[in-house]
């Protein structure tokens, strides 16, 4: 059956469900942004830079979608959720909320942008067929949303996907960065399929797919780009920093936190 | 056809002649039409200076974007910081065209940046040290900047011209952006109000200085006078400053600001504001890179340069 949101509101139990799965939605595009957002205007180049923004912008406003309905579930102002939760109750993936590089955005930062494409065209394709899964949802209003954004994901997708292909087709020293880079996002790409310790909830209510389902999925349309460009996928991915599903998180976020909500927090009730 | 020829047998001083008759008649100069190397030289370094400037001032919002402190503020700043990129991309490639017969492109133009041959506006040397000044920087920075923009919107240069265009409509957006950020601190707390106030008072002399000096006397040398010549503006620094005293300073006192000078006051006579000049020997100071965040502005851009050129080298093996 499909729920709306007072069908949600009466049953305790798939409203749980629906809540632990929209904070993992929601987290996970707001952390992303977060990352997008630091990168302004260091870009390797102008075009770049505004292309990038854009589609950080739209990341989040899916965010801001998602702590919408998070609200509609009781979870609280969408304002609180994104700025004032401490780090252990946030359900990102860790390899979202890790650094862009070395230094911060104020101060010397040597950000890389190889890491920056593997881990934003890896996440835009997983993100792809979650929502795509996300169209079938049993919960309507989250099905709704997920017609919406999966709007603006195909441009994102494409758009880290010809960055992918085309500095691994250069050779040389892209070559080896980018490959630096994807062992670094595969260490930690099982996070971003889990679905924590709650998962099975999520499927026995017809929310999602199962993860299985959505990774195997990934996999069958990230094949044939890596065979275009001589690129073998490894057997195995890893969770080698925890599972952030489970509140598991590096102290990269806790130092994004202190950043994200510095103003926010300085005064929680008033109107900014 | 047959009018080509002809043009190109006149004599520089018969082409210049035409030339002048064409920007008295109001006509737009075209990238591809002739003009005099005086003309193109100015329109260079003002476009070029512009366009420099929207990437630079890109950045003391830009250090606002992730504190922002809400869902709808931090989407608004993103959006705002993305269209200042976007209106450097679209200035810097009418400077481009403009270079082109020199041999130069963007390279020169990042490079000149670097070096400090390519000076950036007064303004964005400026620190930005709460979100105060981030809604400071939307409302009345970019306010100051509607104002000289519009008195350019008509400019003789016909790529300058629609560009700007573009823009003066995007900075209304920003002024309204910025506008709310500051009427939300102005409702609020006394440590809001107090915020707000302690921006006006960091930033005054700097909005002032944005007009630049009212004449040639202040710092040596003045393009205003060529500008004005050529029909890229038709007003001068000082009547411009007057033009933003006019449309801001009710607005200030409206939301119970103080103004950090005193003397300020309306004199009815010459119709004209009275004020403090700023300190131009600090301007000279600042546009020479010796501003507050001058330095580490520059050293952003330069890190972002160097540390990204493996990618440049990559999509140029490429192409």
């Amino acid at each position: 059956m499909r729920y709306a949101l007072e069908d949600a509101l009466k049953n305790g139990a798939y409203r749980d469900a629906a809540t632990e799965l929209l904070f993992q939605l929601a987290d996970d595009d707001f952390i992303l942004a977060y990352r997008g957002s630091e990168w302004l205007g260091l870009a390797p180049h102008i075009e770049e830079d505004v292309a990038f923004s854009s589609i950080s912008q739209d990341t989040m406003g899916h965010a801001a979608m998602f702590y919408q309905l998070l609200h509609g579930l009781g979870a609280g102002d969408p304002d609180h959720l994104a700025h004032a939760r401490p780090a252990a109750e946030r359900k990102n993936a860790v390899l979202l909320e890790l650094v862009n590089g070395p230094g911060t955005y104020l101060t010397e930062p040597h950000y890389d942008w190889a890491f920056a494409v593997v881990r934003n065209y890896f996440y835009a394709q997983a993100k792809k067929v979650r929502i795509e899964a996300l169209k079938n949802s049993s919960y309507q209003p989250l099905a709704e949303a997920a017609v919406k954004v999966n709007m603006e994901l195909y441009y994102h997708l494409l758009h880290w996907k010809t960055w992918f292909t085309q500095l691994l087709s250069a050779g040389g020293e892209a070559k080896t960065r980018m490959a630096a880079a994807m062992e670094k996002v595969f260490e930690e790409l099982d996070g971003l399929f889990s679905y924590g310790a709650q998962g099975e909830e999520f499927t026995k209510h017809k929310l999602i797919d199962s993860e299985d389902a959505l990774k195997a999925r990934w996999l069958q349309l990230m094949s044939p780009v890596f065979e275009s460009l001589d690129l073998k996928m490894p057997e195995k991915f890893a969770m080698k920093s925890g599972n952030g599903r489970n509140g598991e998180h590096t102290e990269d976020l806790q130092t994004a936190l202190d950043t994200l909500g510095e103003v926010y927090l300085f005064d929680p009730a008033a109107s900014w | 056809m047959e009018n080509t020829l002809s043009f190109d047998q006149l004599t520089e001083e018969q082409k210049y002649e035409h030339f002048m008759k064409r920007i008295e008649a109001g006509e737009k100069i075209e990238a591809d039409d002739w003009m005099p190397d005086d003309y193109r030289m100015t329109l260079i370094k003002l476009i070029s200076m512009h366009g420099i400037s929207e990437i630079m001032g890109a950045l003391p919002e830009k250090e606002w974007v992730p504190k922002a402190p809400s869902l709808k503020r931090k989407l608004g700043i993103m959006a705002k910081v993305q269209d200042e990129m976007g209106h450097g991309q679209l200035l810097l490639r009418v400077a481009e065209d403009l270079m082109k017969p020199l041999g130069k492109s963007r390279e020169n133009i990042i490079q000149d940046l670097l070096s400090g041959d390519l000076k950036f506006h007064n303004v964005f040397h400026m620190e930005a040290k709460t979100w105060g000044d981030a809604g400071l920087i939307g409302w009345l920075v970019d306010g100051a900047a509607i104002i000289t923009q519009t008195n350019m919107l008509d400019a003789s240069y016909g790529p300058y011209a629609r560009a700007l265009k573009r823009i003066c409509a995007e900075e209304v957006f920003h002024a309204q952006h910025g506008e709310a950020i500051i009427m939300a601190l102005a409702e609020g707390t006394d440590e809001q109000k107090a915020m707000i106030q302690d921006s006006i008072d960091r930033w005054w002399e700097a909005l002032l200085m944005f007009f630049g000096p009212g004449d040639a006397s202040t710092t040596g040398t003045s393009k205003q006078d060529t500008t004005i010549k050529y029909g890229i503006r038709t007003k001068t620094n000082e009547e411009l400053r007057q033009d933003f005293f006019t449309k801001y300073i009710p607005r200030v006192l409206s939301l119970g600001l103080k103004l950090p000078d005193e003397t300020m006051h309306f004199d009815q006579e010459s119709g004209m504001w009275v004020y403090q000049q700023p300190d131009w020997s600090k301007f000279k100071q600042i546009i020479k890179n010796n501003g507050p965040k001058s330095k580490d502005r520059l050293r952003l851009r330069e890190i972002s340069y160097s540390n990204n050129k493996w990618v440049i080298d990559a999509l140029s093996a490429k192409a």
